[in-house]
């Protein structure tokens, strides 16, 4: 009998589609990779400090290649507590309330694992990263999109999420400040959300992994307000603020009754993060402070220079609170978003991310990533510059 | 703008005018102003001495010195001194065994040992000097020499 592999494949794998970052990778691999400037990344461009490097370094020498407990090494959960506390006012008992993950995609995916029955709804603002409507249906739930608008600086507010309910929602998931947008929310619109979430009785997921990386105010966690840790897993992890993507290494924190659902599945899939990967991270907690502020004054100036650039083009560009993300709009100029990102990319060599791979929220809309250097930046606002007056004319 | 000069020294000043979001103008004015400041003294490039191309005034030599402090002045007079030779190429004044340390560059291993033994060590007031020839230097003013971090992996495109 011949074999067919795709019978094999489970059907709700099967109908999942590919990341519409997908389609645009594969566009820009085929171009010669030196003549691109790339804004399309998301991740820093700062190679992890040295002092963490060395200290992984150090503990690979000492012999540290074992497995960690479930929930990842004590020191590290709490180091962890401690940051949490001191960055973000929220407490949480090392030892059952603290789990180390493979990154937060890890931790989300626990969390959607052990708290979603099939069927049940999960609301979550759009345009969002790639992966949150995926991973959801992956856990069998119902994805429920709530909208934000670039005349809200893509801030989630309480009315659309009282637009977007329905009867049967159990979670929301967070992302602020946001990817793809940088959008935040103001403490008093973050107050309506957590009212809101209580009236609703909703778990809150809260992904802040862009949290350091906020440049005017003080960004607030939803699990500090009043009543918020009972029912909300704060998400954090390492990638973005100590530019350590590659290590994979992230956290969760919340009530001990959920972050032990959450260990349930991942001592069964994962059993531990990398003991190198959470060696690295113990020595960002304790010693990465300086780099990182160093690292996001530099993002600072560069936010401001794109997105002075962007409006300058005609490209009409909020100013994003935090993360390294701009995200233009480029029906400004009369494009739709991939027409824009293609045209750019095969014209003048600059890879950007068209909105739509964001969600349909992000129609007529690109991602562009400031965390490159100075001279690449200009450079590819010249371009760009260059490429916008050529379609005007 | 002090910080943009430390940390992207390749910078033009049309392009430092671009990050600052202030006209040309304004940079070249204010970069003439920390000039006049003395804060600002030059440009020098950094070049890795070891490579060919760069091999002119390749021999480099650290000396440690050791001085009498002066009456009135202290260090500063003999310092100032040796610092107006063309061969010295840094001069400081540092605690410890010995008063100052001197960066020497020359053409050649017997044009410094020369200018050492024929000039500064003759000096009144210096007491000795410790000469050592650099074999090779792995961080220059920040910039790590014949070392490359490995950034071409990275992905174009990510999430």
């Amino acid at each position: 009998m011949q074999a067919n592999p795709h019978k094999w494949v489970a059907g709700h794998v099967s109908t999942l589609p590919k990341s519409g970052i997908r389609d645009f990778f594969e566009l820009v691999a085929k171009m010669k990779g030196d003549e691109v400037i790339s804004l399309g990344v998301g991740e820093p461009d700062f190679t992890t400090p040295w002092h963490i490097r060395e200290h992984a370094i150090y503990a690979l020498e000492k012999g540290k290649t074992y497995y960690t407990s479930n929930l990842g090494m004590p020191e590290l959960r709490k180091g962890i507590s401690s940051y949490v506390s001191a960055n973000f006012g929220i407490d949480y008992r090392y030892d059952d309330q603290v789990i180390v993950t493979v990154g937060v995609s890890e931790a989300l995916d626990l969390a959607f694992r052990a708290f979603v029955n099939p069927g049940d709804k999960v609301m979550y603002h759009q345009p969002c990263y790639v992966s949150y409507h995926p991973s959801i249906q992956l856990a069998h739930g119902e994805a429920i999109a709530v909208p934000t608008y670039a005349k809200d600086n893509f801030a989630l507010t309480a009315e659309a999420l009282e637009a977007a309910w329905q009867p049967g929602a159990k979670i929301l998931m967070l992302n602020l400040p946001c990817n793809p947008t940088g959008g935040t929310c103001s403490k008093e619109q973050l107050d309506k959300i957590a009212k809101f979430t209580c009236d609703k009785d909703l778990l809150v997921l809260s992904d802040e992994i862009y949290s350091e990386l906020t440049f005017e105010g003080v960004h607030t966690s939803i699990a500090s307000l009043p009543g918020m840790a009972e029912r909300t897993i704060f998400l954090h992890g390492f990638s973005k603020a100590f530019a350590m993507t590659g290590w994979r290494i992230g956290y969760a924190c919340g009530p001990a009754v959920l972050i032990d659902a959450m260990m349930k599945v991942h001592q069964y899939a994962m059993m531990c993060a990398s003991i190198i990967a959470q060696e690295g991270a113990l020595e960002a907690l304790r010693n990465g402070a300086d780099a990182v502020a160093k690292m996001r004054e530099q993002y600072h100036r560069r936010r401001d220079l794109v997105v002075r650039r962007f409006n300058e083009i005609g490209l009409g560009c909020h100013s994003p609170r935090g993360s390294f993300y701009a995200f233009p709009r480029v029906s400004d100029v009369g494009m739709n978003a991939k027409a824009f990102s293609v045209g750019l990319l095969q014209q003048e060599k600059v890879a950007v991310v068209p909105g739509t791979a964001f969600g349909p929220g992000g129609t007529g809309h690109m991602r562009a990533c400031f965390a490159t250097s100075y001279e690449k930046l200009i450079d590819a606002c010249d371009r760009m510059e260059r490429f916008v007056e050529r379609s005007r004319s | 703008m002090l910080k943009l000069l430390l940390e992207g020294g390749r910078l033009t000043t049309a392009q430092m005018a671009q990050v600052a979001g202030i006209a040309e103008a304004e940079v070249v004015q204010y970069l003439e102003q920390l000039k006049k400041d003395k804060i600002f003294l030059g440009w020098r490039p950094v070049l890795d001495l070891s490579r060919e191309a760069a091999a002119e005034a390749a021999v480099e030599a650290i000396i440690e010195v050791r001085v009498t402090p002066e009456r009135e002045g202290g260090f500063n007079r003999l310092a100032e001194r040796i610092s107006r030779f063309d061969e010295v190429h840094t001069c400081m004044l540092v605690s410890g065994g010995y008063d100052l340390l001197v960066i020497v560059r020359g053409k050649s291993l017997q044009k410094v040992a020369a200018f050492v033994s024929e000039k500064l060590s003759t000096f009144e007031g210096i007491l000795s000097t410790a000469t050592h020839f650099l074999l090779r230097c792995y961080k220059d003013q920040g910039f790590m020499l014949e070392s490359e971090e490995s950034t071409s992996s990275r992905l174009n495109v990510a999430p």
